[in-house]
């Protein structure tokens, strides 16, 4: 399905890669910023990003106060698009983005191949990938039967096959945990989840919904240590890990099954901002930002799981809608007031976005810490401090600041912090 | 007859602590809540060992549109020991496109108080 209303033009305001929530969202902020001409870009048949597969509900509690499925947050979005009369051009895959903002793409649809646009402004809103195997090293053969939860997601939601009979997975983040549920509803027997760290990765709402609803064993502290078959999957070796996470392979145990569901995290779609020679954050993988979610090349935005994994959608939109209505300031202005202090994560936290941000404005932090913690602070340097009953790395944490919190400041450079009275 | 008093665990599912909560009970009958640490997790308690309720979400097989399968949603949270009854009944549906969002795709067959609704728009091809 080709979705754009009007021959793509030569030149464009704003030009968003990537359709998911981020780019809707982006777009739909450098509209509200008074950009005219906006276009996305998605390499799918249609924008929505993964939120198609994700047929579960538990979005949009934040942004729309109502539960909603992946697809039905979607299409929410794809109208207010669409009535915004915002270009969409899909089947087209971003294959590079030059230093003046020439976004080349190659499309499938009909009349567009091979074509060039100049944009105002860049937003990057790619998303992110799967871990597979090789992020992990699992030894063994290499047989069929090797998969991530998100590609047996779109087998079974979209395509409507199964992945196989007897199913293991590996991982207990969220989307582990949503597809044990989802293959024993399609009939198919899901051994168990398998978790390396000692606490679970997913929503409690999740590990009760999905395992101990069906009675899906989830074993903590284990990983998967060799893959045996030698066409298809036969059967994996699970053995628990040391205080250093080394698994114990003396105590190893063989589950026969003919499937192996990785579900082991997501890393940041972010080949063309490596292209561009844009800076990237070691720990989240994906590109620094300011407070206006630029990236380190003036007019090249980014926003969504790009720049750090989300687990809440709505968080996706409120950050996308930023940095769109930025970038059509950009476009509109050339240029966007600097920011003059650093955040710098420093004990216990992982990481902190945007990574800097400016005393004259509002902002909001999204933040995670390192290891679960009950009762602690998040602060900022001595300006500021949130109190927390619990702080766990699997979720994300939101911080608002104020300019009144910081007033006076006149350093550079602002540590974040997690304290434990 | 009387029921003997047991203890059923549950995890509470209002925050991420997980309070690990035990409900003590002959059967509905409740006589003690220990381990929860907010209101939140005793009301979790109460409805989750009484009541509890799902919403089942999931995907039909669908002729003459643009999509192989439509997801769907049952409208409201049903009981939880139904869900599999109504997969089953899913499982015989076959919708034909054009279908769009709220379209109700199985009517309140099992009389659970919900009917199954479309989640998404399908075009016919
Ligand atoms: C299995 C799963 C379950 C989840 N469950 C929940 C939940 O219950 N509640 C919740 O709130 N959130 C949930 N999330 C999180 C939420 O869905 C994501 O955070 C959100 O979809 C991220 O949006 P995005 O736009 O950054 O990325 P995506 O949705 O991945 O969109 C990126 C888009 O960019 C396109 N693209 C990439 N590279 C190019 C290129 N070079 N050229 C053209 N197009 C390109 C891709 O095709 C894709 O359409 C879940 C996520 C997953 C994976
Ligand atoms: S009882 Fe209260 S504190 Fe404990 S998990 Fe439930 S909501 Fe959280």
């Amino acid at each position: 399905m080709n979705e754009i209303h009007r021959p793509l033009r030569p030149e464009y305001d704003v030009v968003v890669v990537g359709g998911g929530p981020a780019g809707m969202g982006a777009a739909l902020g450098a509209r509200e910023a008074g950009a005219e001409r906006v276009l996305i870009i998605d390499r799918e048949k249609e924008a929505g990003g993964i939120l198609w597969q994700c047929i579960h509900a538990g979005f949009g509690l934040h942004y729309f106060k109502e539960e909603l499925t992946g697809p039905e947050y979607a299409q929410r979005f794809l109208k207010q698009v669409e009535e915004a009369a915002i270009d969409v051009v899909t089947d087209a895959f971003v294959l590079d983005i030059d230093r003046e903002l020439n976004v080349t793409l190659i499309s499938s649809a009909e009349g567009i191949g091979m074509r060039t646009v100049a944009a105002g402004a860049v937003v990057l809103a790619m998303g992110a990938r799967e871990r597979t195997r090789g992020a992990i090293h699992i030894p063994g053969t290499r047989p069929a039967g090797v998969l991530t939860a998100g590609l047996a997601q779109k087998m079974v939601n979209i395509m409507g096959c199964l992945p196989g009979r007897r199913a293991v997975i590996l991982g207990s983040g969220d989307i582990g945990l949503i597809m044990a549920r989802r293959l024993t509803l399609e009939g198919v027997e899901v051994c168990g989840v398998y978790e390396i760290m000692p606490y679970a990765n997913g929503l409690n709402r999740n590990i009760v919904q999905c395992l101990h609803d069906y009675d899906i064993p989830l074993t903590l502290s284990h990983t998967v240590i060799e893959i045996h078959g030698t066409h298809r999957v036969e059967k994996v070796t699970v053995a628990p890990v040391d205080e250093n996470l080394r698994p114990i392979a003396s105590q190893g145990r063989d589950i026969p099954c003919d499937t192996l569901l990785l579900a082991i995290g997501l890393i940041p779609e972010t080949e063309l901002a490596r292209q561009l020679a844009i800076r990237i954050d070691r720990v989240t993988n994906g590109p620094v930002v300011s407070s206006t979610m630029e990236t380190s090349m003036p007019g090249v935005f980014a926003c969504g799981n790009v720049v750090h994994i989300h687990d809440l959608v709505d968080f996706v939109t409120e950050e996308s809608l930023l940095a769109g209505r930025n970038a059509g300031t950009y476009a509109i202005k050339g240029q966007l007031s600097k920011d003059t202090i650093a955040l710098v994560p420093g004990e216990g936290i992982s990481y902190c976005v945007p990574h800097t941000i400016s005393p004259d404005r509002e902002h909001t932090i999204y933040l995670r810490v390192r290891r679960p913690q009950e009762r602690c602070s998040i602060v900022l340097g001595d300006l500021y401090e949130r109190r927390l009953r619990y702080a766990f790395p699997a979720e994300m944490i939101r911080l608002q600041i104020k300019p009144e919190h910081l007033q006076g400041f006149e350093g550079t450079r602002l540590p974040v912090e997690l304290r434990v009275p | 007859m009387s029921v003997p008093i047991t203890v059923t665990k549950y995890l509470c599912i209002g925050c991420p602590l997980g309070c690990s909560l035990e409900v003590e009970h002959s059967g509905q009958q409740i006589h003690d809540i220990r381990g929860y640490q907010c209101k939140r997790g005793k009301d979790f308690a109460i409805s989750e060992h009484t009541d509890p309720r799902r919403t089942l979400t999931t995907t039909v097989r669908v002729i003459g549109g643009t999509e192989r399968r439509l997801p769907v949603k049952t409208e409201k949270p049903i009981p939880r020991d139904k869900v599999l009854r109504l997969r089953d009944e899913l499982r015989r549906v076959t919708v034909k496109a054009p279908i769009r969002t709220g379209d109700v795709i199985l009517p309140d067959v099992l009389g659970l108080g919900s009917a199954v609704v479309a989640t998404r728009d399908i075009k016919a091809v």
